[in-house]
């Protein structure tokens, strides 16, 4: 079993690390070859990065939009950004001291990542507006992140599962050196949805997250008049002229 | 836009007035009623298929050809839909992207106005996009190969392009959802695509491919050919000079003027958008500055932005280049065009090179003959405020006290678009303009102006009697806020600063039991207003 997880996770990590990759080579190398940026927007590149990090960190537009998403989706992904942080002390020897620090609170981001993943799960069934737009697939992420949350806290919590042997898994791991995993179904029901996470990460919704930065009505400067923007597909139309 | 517009004012919103041009489609639609005003701004209960009787005409062969495209729907237009969805995806960043990252928050989903008036789950932005999304997923990803039904893929298939044509073409392109949406989604990138990719297989839009055919081989819009333009400013020429004793010009592909006016075609001839021209016009003889009008590039509209055609929007676009370079003009300024605007601000430089700072020969060959002390293109509300700034303007502004005012911004120039010199001032200049030739404004709701402002419900490409029900529905939210301030403030003039939002309203204002006449144009209050100096 402890084989097992490790050749999942090498392939997970290989399918995460070099299709986000892949995306991002992708995204960055297609063109935008009109100025589109949804204006009043920043007139100077400082202004656009400062733009993106208040969408980034604060969600500005969804916080315009919807103040019940904004509410649910900022609750869960700050739990999550804390929990994934706190994760880190399965990577490190000997931990950050920022990562010791958080380890409190990151127990309790666990409770608000599953509480925000609760709520908006609850809105695809019960608003009638988002139930329409819902997939099947919309509904089995929630349910994967939900059940990532719920075996995570349940190990805390509940049924304890010996962490010292985690995390000399992992760190085996990252020497290529294989070391027994607890045969605790809990532990493997979390790693084995935490593995199918990463390994759909590339080829679904959750690209929003590498998205959101390539957005062009988001990250361009507004300055189409000033400074001429063209795409190479479309400089080729000058040479006929 | 040609529309004959009825005179009657009806008495209460919901009421209809006789629905224009009953004989071209059969019968079956007979009446258009405004929805009702809601008493709070509750989200409507979703009206499954309430829409799908909606659907503009499908271009006839002629008018696809002329702009290009196949006459007809072509053999094998599946696979070529999706081709050229393929390469479009390669050419354009926002497509690929928000095809990708949509998560179905539903953000959007109760912002656009089309939905808010008609209730259609389709015409909500995120269920529009995933007309398309659908179909990116079963061909361009890997789940969606796989697992069609669980990620909600589609085949390209006949259904599916009828919805397409259905809904795609009940978008303004107004960009309000993308305010909104947490990753910058813009609906209209996909309408744009999507337009696009319909026809490229021959399954284009009449009323849109009409007119760019039209502006291709005349030069406007409305093909209005040179000598009838002419005489139209003749007689408006006559027709100021009746009004106010003064001879102002409305000049005509002047060599050497100072400045060349591209405006929409509109204004040639339409109400209330001629008055708007009066008042451009009344501001060059105010100022003493020399300009021109151009009959080869009388058209400032360019529909090539509403069918997401890079290269005709640029046909389109260099006639004005061309037009600039033959004059031998010093600037360019842009009348009150809502979409025009976001086209010569945002896209001109880049389809033309006419903007400033140019490095590139092909920039600079146009450049070199403009006066770069001033920004190229210039909005004429640019235009007029630093006249009224350096105090070369002068105003009689108890002339538009009759009117109580207030201003509708135009979705192009809201969300696409800028003026003067800091992001945002497109809201202030032309309200510093009316506050400068009126006394009383009032501004409607917040949440509707600005960069949250309704679309006019005619933007986009759908300003066309086959969409009459689509253009009432659609107006609904503006005409709402309307309201309020109309029963709190007294307003009866709403200025704004597009052709096509004057053309909707005056349509559509009385399905709501205004008076037409409550639409015009900032220069229209301008006009009124200006002191034209040698009349004592």
């Amino acid at each position: 079993m402890s084989l097992l997880f490790a050749i999942l996770f090498y392939a997970a990590t290989l399918v995460l690390a070099g299709g986000i990759a892949y995306r991002v080579y992708d995204y960055a190398r297609t063109p935008a070859p009109l100025k589109i940026p949804t204006t009043p927007a920043p007139t100077t590149s400082g202004g656009v990065a400062f733009r993106m990090f208040r969408e980034v960190v604060f969600f500005e537009s969804l916080f315009k939009s919807n103040l019940w998403i904004w509410a649910l989706g900022w609750l869960f992904h700050v739990g999550l950004a804390l929990v994934l942080l706190r994760h880190l002390r399965y990577f490190t020897e000997p931990v950050n001291f920022i990562i010791a620090f958080i380890q409190p609170f990151g127990m309790y981001a666990g409770f608000a990542m599953a509480a925000g993943l609760a709520g908006l799960w609850a809105r695809r069934f019960l608003v009638e507006r988002i139930r329409y737009i819902s997939t099947p697939s919309d509904h089995l992420m929630l349910a994967l992140l939900l059940g990532i949350a719920v075996t995570g806290l349940a190990m805390k919590f509940v049924m304890h599962t010996d962490v010292v042997a985690v995390k000399t898994f992992f760190l085996g791991l990252m020497v290529i050196e294989i070391n027994p995993l607890p045969a605790d179904p809990g532990l493997y029901l979390h790693l084995a949805m935490v593995a199918l996470l990463m390994i759909v990460f590339p080829v679904s919704k959750l690209l929003h997250a590498p998205g959101v930065f390539f957005s062009p009505t988001r990250n361009q400067v507004d300055n189409p008049r000033e400074t001429r923007h063209l795409a190479p597909w479309a400089a080729k139309f000058e040479a006929k002229n | 836009m040609a529309d004959e517009t009825p005179v009657a004012v009806a008495p209460a919103p919901t009421s209809v007035p006789p629905a224009a041009k009953p004989a071209e489609k059969p019968a079956e639609k007979a009446k258009v009623v405004a929805p009702a005003y809601r008493e709070f701004p509750t989200i409507p209960v979703l009206k499954i298929d309430s829409m799908v009787e909606s659907n503009p005409y499908v271009a006839a062969a002629v008018h696809n050809e002329s702009v290009g495209f196949p006459g007809t729907l072509v053999d094998g237009w599946e696979q070529k839909a999706v081709a050229k969805m393929g390469e479009l995806l390669g050419k354009y960043r926002s497509l690929k992207v928000y095809m990708d990252s949509c998560v179905h928050c539903g953000a959007c989903t109760d912002k656009c106005h089309y939905f808010i008036g008609t209730g259609d789950p389709k015409n909500m932005p995120v269920a529009r996009q995933d007309l398309m999304r659908s179909v990116y997923r079963r061909y361009y990803t890997l789940p969606g190969k796989l697992f069609p039904k669980l990620v909600g893929a589609r085949d390209m298939t006949k259904d599916v392009l009828d919805d397409w044509f259905r809904y795609y073409n009940q978008c303004s392109e107004c960009r309000r959802c993308s305010v909104f949406c947490p990753y910058g989604i813009d609906t209209a990138e996909v309408t744009m695509a999507a337009r696009h990719i319909m026809d490229s297989v021959g399954h284009g839009q009449k009323y849109s491919n009409e007119i760019l055919g039209k502006v291709n081989k005349i030069g406007n819009n409305l093909g209005l050919p040179g000598p009838a333009l002419e005489d139209t400013l003749l007689g408006l020429e006559e027709d100021v000079k009746d009004d106010t004793g003064v001879d102002v010009k409305y000049p005509l592909a002047v060599q050497g003027a100072e400045v060349l006016l591209v405006t929409p075609s509109a204004d040639f001839f339409a109400e209330p958008h001629i008055e708007s021209l009066i008042g451009y016009g009344k501001v060059f003889h105010a100022a003493g500055i020399s300009w021109t009008l151009s009959s080869y590039a009388s058209e400032a509209g360019n529909f090539g932005l509403f069918n997401g055609d890079y290269n005709m929007m640029r046909k389109v676009a260099m006639r004005i280049r061309e037009q600039a370079l033959e004059l031998g003009v010093k600037r360019i300024v842009v009348g009150e065009c809502g979409h025009a605007w976001r086209v010569a601000y945002a896209f001109w430089n880049t389809l033309t090179g006419l903007g400033n700072n140019g490095t590139d020969k092909f920039s600079v060959e146009l450049q070199k003959q403009l006066d770069p002390r001033y920004k190229e293109p210039s909005h004429i509300c640019e235009f007029t405020w630093d006249l009224i700034q350096q105090g070369r303007l002068k105003f009689d502004k108890e002339a538009n006290d009759s009117r109580i005012i207030t201003f509708h911004d135009s979705c192009n120039v809201a969300r696409g678009s800028r003026m003067g010199d800091y992001a945002g001032g497109q809201f202030d200049i032309p309200r510093n303009i009316i506050k400068a030739v009126a006394n009383n404004y009032v501004d409607m709701a917040l949440e509707t102006t600005r960069e949250k402002t309704f679309c006019c419900g005619g933007g986009g490409g759908v300003l066309t009697d086959d969409l009459i029900e689509l253009r009432v529905k659609g107006a609904f939210p503006r005409m709402e806020a309307l309201q309020q301030v109309v029963d709190k403030h007294g307003v009866n003039f709403m200025a704004t600063i597009c052709a096509i939002c004057k053309a909707q309203f005056t349509k559509v204002l009385p399905y709501y039991g205004f008076n037409m006449r409550l639409v015009g144009g900032v220069h229209q209050l301008v006009s009124t207003a200006i002191r034209l100096g040698d009349e004592q």
